[in-house]
C-alpha cells in the first residue's frame, strides 16, 4: 500500500512542477467549445443540438493532448526500467498512472463541461447525462489511450500515432455518451447509453493495467 | 552467489552472446570489459530481469528482488529534487523514505544539492543521487553500468569506498567501466569480452 501512495505522490509532485502539462486540457477544452459558440449565430437553437457531440469530441481531444507523455517522460530516464524491477507489480504501476492521469486530466475536464455545456444551451437535464457520461466515459479515454501510450512508448513521433491508435478505439465511447446527452434533450430515459459506457469502463478497468504492462516490459526488453 | 550457464543474448539478428558462463561469488567483483558494442551493457541487463535470454540460464541464490540495477540512465525525475525521488524509490521499494537525506550525504551531496531540481544538477551530481539509491536498502547484489560515468576524483573515491564496504560485508558487484577501476578493491576479476560477444 505504501508503494502505491509513493507512486500516487510522484505523480503529484510532478503535476505540481508541470503545471502547463495539466492546464493545457482544460484551457484547449474551454477554447474550442468557446470558439463554436462564438462561431454561431447568436441564440442559435441548432448549437444546442450539435453540443453533445461538440462536447464529446473537445473532451477526447483535449485528453489525448497530455496522454502521450504518460509513460515516455519515465522510458526515458529509466525510471520505467526500475519500476519494472520494482516489487510491486507492474499491472498496479500502469494503474496507478492511468488513475492520476484521470484525476489530472479527466476529472477537471468534467467539472468544467458541466458549465460549457449550459453556454451551449444544453438544459439541466442534459447537462447531468453530460457530467454523468463523462465520470464514466473520461476513465475509458485514459485507460484506452493509456494502453495505446504504452504500446507506442519506444516508438519515435508516437505522438503522431497515439491519435491515429486511440480514436477508433474510443468510437463506442463517444456515441454513447454523445447518445446519452440526446436522449436528456428529448426527454427519453438515459439509463441505456449510461450502463454501456459503465460496462465499458469495467472491461477497461479489469484489463487495461495488465495489457498495459505487458506492453510496457515489451518497451523495457 | 550468481551462476551464469552457457547464456546467450541476440539483438535481432545479431548474436551478442553465445555458451558465456561464469560464476559470482559473495565477497567479488567482477568487472565485465569490452569494446563499445560488445553487449556488457545487455549481459547485466539479462541478469537484471531485463532482457530475455535466448539460450542458456541465471541461477542466483538470493531472489531476484535482491540485486540493485544502476543503469546508464539514473531513473531520476528531472522535475524533482534528488531527494523527492530517493523517497519515491524508497516508498517503492517498501524502504524507510526518512533516509532519503542520510543517503544522499552519504554519496556527497550537500543539503542545498539535495533541495534543486534534478535538472539543475551536474551530470557527477546526477550519477551520485542515482547510486545513492544502492544504499536505500541492502540488497547482495550490485549490478552496475558505467557507474563511474561524469563522476570526479572524489566521487570515484567515495564510490570506490561504497564498493568496498559492499564486497567486505559478503556483497557481490558485476560492474562495467571504461574507466580503470579504483584502487584497492578486494577480489575483483576481469571478464573481457571480444566483439562478436566472446568471453
Amino acid at each position: 500500500m505504501s508503494a502505491v501512495a509513493a507512486l500516487l505522490r510522484r505523480e503529484a509532485w510532478l503535476a505540481a512542477r508541470s503545471r502547463s502539462d495539466w492546464l493545457m486540457p482544460p484551457f484547449f477544452l474551454v477554447v474550442v467549445v468557446t470558439l463554436f459558440g462564438l462561431g454561431a449565430e447568436p441564440n442559435d437553437p441548432r448549437l444546442a443540438r450539435f453540443a453533445p457531440a461538440i462536447l464529446w469530441v473537445a473532451n477526447l481531444l483535449a485528453a489525448l493532448l497530455t496522454l502521450e507523455r504518460l509513460f515516455r517522460a519515465d522510458h526515458e530516464d529509466g525510471t520505467l526500467e526500475q519500476m519494472v524491477l520494482s516489487p510491486l507489480p507492474l499491472y498496479l504501476v500502469a494503474a496507478c498512472k492511468l488513475l492520476s492521469h484521470w484525476l489530472l486530466t479527466g476529472l477537471p475536464l468534467v467539472l468544467l463541461s458541466a458549465p460549457l455545456g449550459a453556454m451551449l444551451g444544453l438544459d439541466t437535464a442534459a447537462v447531468v447525462a453530460l457530467v454523468a457520461g463523462l465520470v464514466l466515459g473520461t476513465p475509458c479515454i485514459s485507460a484506452v489511450g493509456g494502453f495505446v501510450a504504452a504500446l507506442t512508448v519506444g516508438l519515435p513521433r508516437a505522438g503522431l500515432l497515439l491519435p491515429v491508435l486511440v480514436l477508433p478505439l474510443i468510437v463506442p465511447v463517444v456515441i454513447f455518451g454523445a447518445g446519452a446527452v440526446r436522449s436528456a434533450q428529448q426527454g427519453l430515459p438515459v439509463d441505456a447509453p449510461l450502463y454501456f459506457l459503465a460496462a465499458i469502463l469495467a472491461v477497461c478497468v479489469t484489463l487495461v493495467p495488465w495489457v498495459c504492462s505487458a506492453a510496457l516490459r515489451n518497451a523495457v526488453d | 552467489m550468481l551462476q551464469i550457464d552457457r547464456l546467450s543474448i541476440g539483438r535481432g539478428d545479431r548474436v551478442l552472446f553465445a555458451g558465456l558462463s561464469v560464476a559470482l561469488q559473495p565477497g567479488e567483483l567482477l568487472h565485465v570489459r569490452g569494446a563499445n558494442g560488445c553487449g556488457k551493457t545487455s549481459l547485466l541487463e539479462a541478469i537484471a530481469g531485463l532482457r530475455r535470454c535466448a539460450q542458456g540460464g541465471i541461477r542466483s541464490t538470493p531472489d531476484e528482488l535482491a540485486r540493485h540495477w544502476i543503469g546508464h540512465r539514473n531513473a531520476l525525475s528531472p522535475s524533482l529534487t534528488p531527494r523527492e525521488n530517493l523517497q519515491f524509490w524508497a516508498g517503492l521499494n517498501g524502504a524507510d523514505t526518512g533516509a532519503a537525506d542520510e543517503v544522499l550525504a552519504a554519496v556527497g551531496l550537500g543539503a542545498g544539492v539535495r533541495r534543486r531540481a534534478v535538472r539543475s544538477l551536474s551530470a557527477g551530481q546526477k550519477r551520485r543521487s542515482a547510486l545513492a539509491r544502492l544504499l536505500l536498502q541492502p540488497r547482495p547484489l550490485w549490478l552496475l553500468d558505467e557507474p563511474l560515468d561524469g563522476l570526479d576524483a572524489d566521487g570515484i573515491a567515495l564510490i570506490a569506498g561504497l564498493l568496498r564496504d559492499h564486497l567486505h560485508g559478503g556483497g557481490g558487484v558485476i560492474m562495467t567501466s571504461h574507466q580503470p577501476l579504483p584502487a584497492g578493491l578486494p577480489a575483483v576479476r576481469e571478464l573481457a569480452l571480444d566483439r562478436a560477444g566472446q568471453p
